[in-house]
């Protein structure tokens, strides 16, 4: 096999549990954002971009509308005769069959997967953010700074630092200390979930960490802080653009009206960077004499013969005569009959809702989240 | 119908067209926000279960294989059979050049001669329809004629003048082949699109290129067709000709009428197309849009009627754009009014500039122009 500079691996096997019922038969990274995305088409696009042609995608919470949409990577241009992306399950071995144990133990199980390549680099990501970032740019940083491990980090409000993992730094971004959720924070750089590692490195602390009785198997609490116990060097990378995690019904719901705004953050338009996913290949969309569109986002296939205002409208969404839908997430395959009303709700893949129904909260305060067990596959 | 060729001939009448086709062929026209000409036919024949289609072109083909590429868009891209696109060789030390496609057929006879199916179904892109190919090609079948062309029965109208009709007999044979000179209040249009066995094509072509009495592959058939038993097959959907400017721009505006829309895009045969990564379309705060078609990708802040709007187009606040067509990538700046005008891909229209045609002329603005 090829040797290749840098293999990136996406965590993609989170439940999102706080998304409720949107990740019942969903894994997170599969729930649907922007209009037309998959959350994970922000962390795969971003490889595509940024040049890295050999992927892996660690799977394992409900994984079926997450492999639909991975195939075999063309969306992305990562259906690669050497390289390409390939999706890692948990599997069976001489030894038995076991379920990934953590974030660290998922890359432990798939050290052979990243020695194929034997690569310099590994890039870890997480499969639930939403934002647009070079890893090139981070990558030689990491070389210029002879970094072991660099962090992705972000400057959050200090008010919100209790929320993070922050990482407290010296003057030239040598990180010193991990600070877990701090209520008195020393800093305000939240870690984005994004390290590249020296591949070597990493796998000799992977090995270790699985002998290690009391270890929780995970990066954050316990890969990162012993390398930076035996004294590696560690930096932060500070990333200035837009970057949201959307793990929560209100982030999500937050993120999606981003978009709306008139020099939104994310600038989903910008064709330097474009994101890419799967295409539902439909129609154009139809906006008929009745219907009123004001600040809203739309997609394909569409048939909109009402009103919406301040929206997120997903494919093939029929919104029916005298319908109200405002400040609403509307996810693809959905039907709005004639004269129902929607306030500030995210309505789940393929659900019906019925003529002449009200939903949500009419205060505009309060977000409902309509799904049904038919979530997952819309293609 | 796994045991039929398709065959696109893009010989096309272009006269009445000549604005937009100057940079592509009428097969590569922009159609309905986010189509192409072309589209529709690769898509019926893909959606009656033809795997091996070949395309013949004439000139200007470079839009069409940046479109076309692997064939990826319309499942055609196959490791066993798929879309192959031929475009003519030019033979400069020939002494005399040929005109017309029959030579150009007859240069590719091998693709058609060795490709394992036994039938084809030949066609043309320029008339736009859904049809169940399945059920022409089982009404074939059991006709048990040698060659069955596809024809609708329409009123006529000035958009179907000198296309060519059927004259039907008994038994719903074929009798002669003419030309709509628009004497007659109904008449039976071909729609150029013909299902026979491929040996009896093979055949034709080669006796053409041999006594050297046609050019064009539409004039071997006519000649031929004495010889064989000809039967019709008829057709009841909706169908545009895309022929001349007019015909052109009435089509598209045809799919605002949501019954025509529907008889061409269903979910059971489905239109494909390549698809090109547009976010979804925003509507700006004071926009206004009613009874418009709208891609993907496409920024809008002023006010949209009656009108067809392709992928990533641009729409200033205070422009006013109706009865229009705007093809992908434009931009139309503030202040505009735009009235019956088709543009054309990557036209820039700036400040203030009011553009105004006709419903019988519209104004047309050719590729890459700024106003």
């Amino acid at each position: 096999m090829i040797k290749k500079e840098m293999v990136a691996l996406i965590l993609a096997g989170g439940q999102g549990s706080r998304l409720k019922g949107l990740t019942k038969n969903l894994a997170k990274p599969a729930v649907p954002f922007g209009g037309k995305y998959r959350i994970i088409d922000f962390p795969l696009s971003n490889c595509s971009n940024s040049g890295i042609d050999t992927v892996g995608i660690l799977t394992q919470y409900q994984p079926l509308a997450l492999n639909a949409h991975i195939g075999i990577g063309k969306p992305w241009d990562l259906d690669r005769t050497r390289g390409g992306v390939k999706i890692l399950p948990p599997y069976m071995s001489e030894e038995g069959g076991r379920w990934f144990k953590g974030t660290s133990n998922a890359i432990f199980e798939n050290i052979h997967f990243v020695d194929t390549y034997d690569p310099e680099y590994v890039l870890i990501l997480s499969g639930d953010h939403i934002y647009k970032m070079d890893y090139m740019k981070m990558l030689k940083y990491h070389k210029e700074k002879k970094s072991e491990v660099t962090l992705g980090v972000i400057e959050v409000p200090w008010e919100d630092t209790y929320r993070f993992g922050i990482l407290n730094t010296e003057e030239n971004l040598k990180i010193y200390e991990f600070d877990e959720k701090p209520k008195n924070a020393k800093n305000n750089l939240a870690s984005m979930g994004i390290y590249i590692f020296n591949w070597k490195k990493l796998k000799e602390y992977l090995i270790k960490d699985q002998e290690n009785p009391d270890t929780n198997y995970d990066f954050g609490k316990d890969i990162l802080p012993k390398m930076l116990n035996d004294g590696n060097d560690m930096y932060a990378y500070a990333f200035d653009g837009y970057w949201r995690d959307v793990g929560t019904l209100e982030s999500l719901w937050e993120g999606n009206m981003e978009m709306l705004e008139k020099d939104s953050p994310l600038n989903i338009h910008d064709r330097t960077w474009k994101i890419y996913s799967r295409n539902a290949n439909l129609p154009p969309q139809i906006i008929t004499n009745n219907a009123n569109v004001k600040s809203s986002m739309i997609n394909e296939g569409c048939y909109i013969d009402g009103e919406v205002n301040k929206s997120v409208i997903f494919p093939n969404v029929k919104v029916g005569k005298n319908a109200q839908i405002i400040q609403s997430v509307i996810m693809p395959n959905v039907v709005v009959e004639d004269n129902a009303v929607i306030y500030k709700s995210i309505i789940g893949t393929n659900s019906v809702i019925k003529d002449g129904s009200v939903v949500g909260d009419k205060e505009l305060k309060e977000i409902t989240l309509i799904s049904n067990e038919d979530n997952g596959l819309f293609e | 119908m796994k045991n039929c060729l398709g065959i696109i001939n893009l010989s096309e009448e272009e006269m009445q067209i000549q604005e937009l086709t100057s940079v592509r062929p009428i097969a590569g026209l922009p159609f309905a926000g986010r189509y192409r000409v072309i589209d529709f036919m690769l898509s019926n024949m893909v959606n009656g279960g033809i795997h091996n289609i070949g395309i013949f072109t004439q000139s200007k083909f470079r839009s069409l294989i940046d479109h076309i590429g692997s064939g990826k868009a319309w499942d055609l891209d196959r490791k066993i059979t798929g879309v192959s696109v031929f475009n003519p060789a030019f033979n400069y030390n020939k002494i005399v050049q040929t005109h017309g496609d029959i030579e150009h057929f007859y240069q590719s006879l091998d693709y058609i001669k060795y490709a394992s199916e036994d039938y084809v179904f030949l066609s043309r892109s320029y008339m736009i329809c859904n049809m169940d190919l399945k059920k022409a090609f089982a009404e074939h079948l059991e006709s048990k004629n040698d060659i069955s062309i596809i024809y609708k029965k329409v009123k006529n109208e000035e958009k179907f003048y000198g296309l060519d009709t059927l004259n039907i007999g008994m038994n719903k044979l074929l009798i002669s082949i003419g030309k709509n000179t628009g004497k007659k209040e109904k008449i039976d249009l071909s729609m150029e699109m013909y299902i026979m066995r491929k040996d009896i094509l093979v055949r034709i072509i080669e006796e053409s290129v041999e006594s050297g009495n046609s050019n064009y592959l539409k004039q071997a058939l006519f000649q031929e067709l004495v010889n064989y038993k000809v039967g019709t097959c008829k057709y009841d959907g909706y169908l545009a000709c895309i022929n001349s400017n007019k015909n052109f721009y009435d089509a598209n505006m045809d799919m605002l009428d949501m019954d025509i829309y529907k008889q061409l895009f269903n979910n059971e045969r489905p239109v494909f197309t390549k698809v090109k990564d547009e976010p979804s379309t925003i509507y700006r705060e004071n926009s206004d849009v009613k009874n418009s078609l709208v891609a993907n990708g496409c920024d809008i802040e002023g006010e949209v009627k009656n009108s067809i709007i392709f992928r990533d187009v641009h729409i200033a606040e205070g422009t006013k754009v109706t009865n229009s067509i705007i093809m992908q990538r434009t931009k139309i700046e503030k202040n505009c009014s735009l009235n019956n005008v088709i543009l054309d891909k990557y036209v820039v229209i700036s400040k203030e500039n009011i553009l105004a045609g006709d419903k019988k002329i519209p104004y047309i603005v050719g590729k890459n122009l700024t106003i």
